[in-house]
């Protein structure tokens, strides 16, 4: 009981704090997202349990053989971790639109932009890193090639944080929606075909021995980008469903 | 200038100066695509390699114009106003999109039926094809995205919203759709790697694409003017013009 208090006053403190008001502002953000999203573990754990089973699907639709397997592994790894990460975006501002603090957040003196980035950051570290982790293990069992395992880990981790603020944008404009579940899906996954063509590209490529670092680069270059302008478009978004 | 926008902006007015504007739209409309269909069909010569199939060229290379520049149009419109709030660019917008699913639809659709006789398939994972399916998926997106709100005004605004992000990513899409492509599909026969047109077949084609654009502009009048008329039908204006209550 006492720690919940701390959440739910910390970001009222911050307007009382005019020196550093943004950093506070952020810090108490990602504080209560980081507090709130621990003690629901089972969201947490929702999209890890989807990326394995799905993994476990495609060995029983299409064939055990390993060969095979190890062929199109890359590309199934990258789009069941990107259908996890999808799955998870619907929560992301539902339960702060249905309890009204995104609405604080909105009358909040901090721009709103930043305070959506640091409620972006939380989704990614509890969803894309832990999928970015756990894909080696389900590249073990797809039995995809050695020395590609780092490269997936890491493209997944640069791709997921793009995955996360795009996916906001969705989120942000389908929150105000009864069943936005499937309308954002709609909207967001024509948005991600760039961060999928070339994160798959990254493993494709260091299983062929290639170099990896073009791929990884662009990977990085459209984080760049979307984290440029994706809080602009989340936050007006945001301003649309709560104000609608 | 500004006195110019704010009349645009205001939806009688439109009315009255689209009314003046359409005839013209739909008589160049009328007058290019007779030619240019009646010429690239009968008259162009068959290509040495394709034979008369490529002439589906007059119908898919215009569509392929037309569903992207809808698309920016759409963005642009969406951008005015969320701008400067001018009501008018988002009736227009919300005419354009299915007009331009239609377009992307048919690009589609013909891209198909040309593939039959170039690759023997309806379909392969052409480069130019899958960009043009995902711009489908993203007409449908933001089609959906308008139709999902009660409050017409909140539909409005996340529709001009989700345009614009689209049009930024669509450049994105096509380069690395392009990239992927490249990748994957080293030496076959393709297409874009046509040598240049002569004039004969290429004339017709000019003719047939500013055709379908004086279409796209007759027919975004016609649908804006009706959607002005529906969403004021409480005006006073538009009353009269109906000849109830004055």
């Amino acid at each position: 009981m006492h720690s919940s208090n701390a959440t739910i006053d910390a970001p009222v403190m911050s307007m009382h704090d005019p020196k550093g008001g943004l950093v506070v502002a952020l810090n108490a953000t990602l504080k209560r997202d980081l507090t709130l999203m621990l003690r629901r573990r089972g969201e947490v754990l929702n999209p890890l349990v989807f990326f394995a089973l799905v993994i476990t699907l495609f060995p029983i639709g299409i064939s055990p053989d390993p060969e095979l397997l190890a062929a199109i592994a890359p590309g199934l790894l990258w789009v069941a971790a990107l259908l996890a990460a999808l799955l998870s975006l619907d929560s992301l501002f539902r339960s702060d639109y249905e309890d009204g603090s995104l609405e604080q957040l909105l009358l909040a003196p901090q721009p709103l932009a930043a305070l959506g980035l640091a409620k972006v950051a939380v989704h990614w570290l509890l969803t894309g890193l832990p999928l970015a982790l756990m894909a080696p293990v389900l590249g073990i069992m797809l039995s995809l090639p050695a020395g590609s395992y780092a490269v997936l880990a890491l493209s997944l981790a640069v791709g997921t944080a793009s995955l996360s603020l795009i996916g906001a944008i969705g989120a942000a404009l389908t929150v105000g929606l009864a069943r936005g579940g499937v309308l954002l899906s709609l909207l967001v996954l024509p948005l991600y075909i760039p961060i999928l063509i070339f994160g798959a590209g990254a493993v494709q490529a260091a299983i062929m021995g290639d170099g990896v670092m073009a791929h990884l680069a662009i990977l990085g270059a459209l984080l760049a980008v979307a984290l440029m302008l994706a809080p602009w478009a989340i936050a007006a978004s945001l301003r649309i469903s709560i104000n609608g | 200038m500004w006195a110019f926008i704010h009349k645009l902006g205001s939806p009688k007015w439109f009315y009255s100066i689209s009314a003046k504007l359409q005839p013209w739209f739909w008589g160049a409309a009328t007058l290019l695509l007779v030619t240019g269909t009646l010429w690239g069909l009968a008259f162009a010569p068959a290509d040495y390699q394709q034979g008369n199939s490529f002439r589906i060229i007059y119908v898919h290379v215009p569509a392929a114009f037309l569903a992207q520049s809808i698309f920016v149009s759409m963005a642009i419109a969406g951008l005015v106003f969320m701008v400067w709030k001018i009501k008018v660019a988002d009736m227009a917008a919300s005419v354009m999109a299915p007009l331009g699913a239609a377009m992307t639809f048919v690009a589609l659709f013909s891209g198909a039926v040309w593939g039959v006789p170039t690759w023997g398939t309806w379909w392969m994972w052409d480069a130019r094809l899958t960009s043009m399916l995902i711009l489908l998926f993203l007409y449908l997106g933001v089609i959906a995205l308008r139709g999902a709100f009660s409050s017409r005004d909140s539909g409005s605004r996340a529709a001009s919203v989700l345009a614009m992000v689209g049009v930024i990513n669509i450049p994105i899409i096509k380069y690395s759709v392009d990239w992927w492509y490249t990748l994957h599909q080293p030496a076959t026969f393709s297409i874009t790697g046509r040598a240049a047109m002569p004039m004969e077949m290429w004339a017709p084609l000019l003719i047939m694409v500013l055709g379908f654009y004086s279409f796209f502009i007759a027919l975004i009048l016609m649908r804006t003017r009706s959607e002005i008329l529906r969403r004021e039908a409480n005006k006073r204006w538009v009353r009269e013009l109906v000849g109830e209550a004055r």
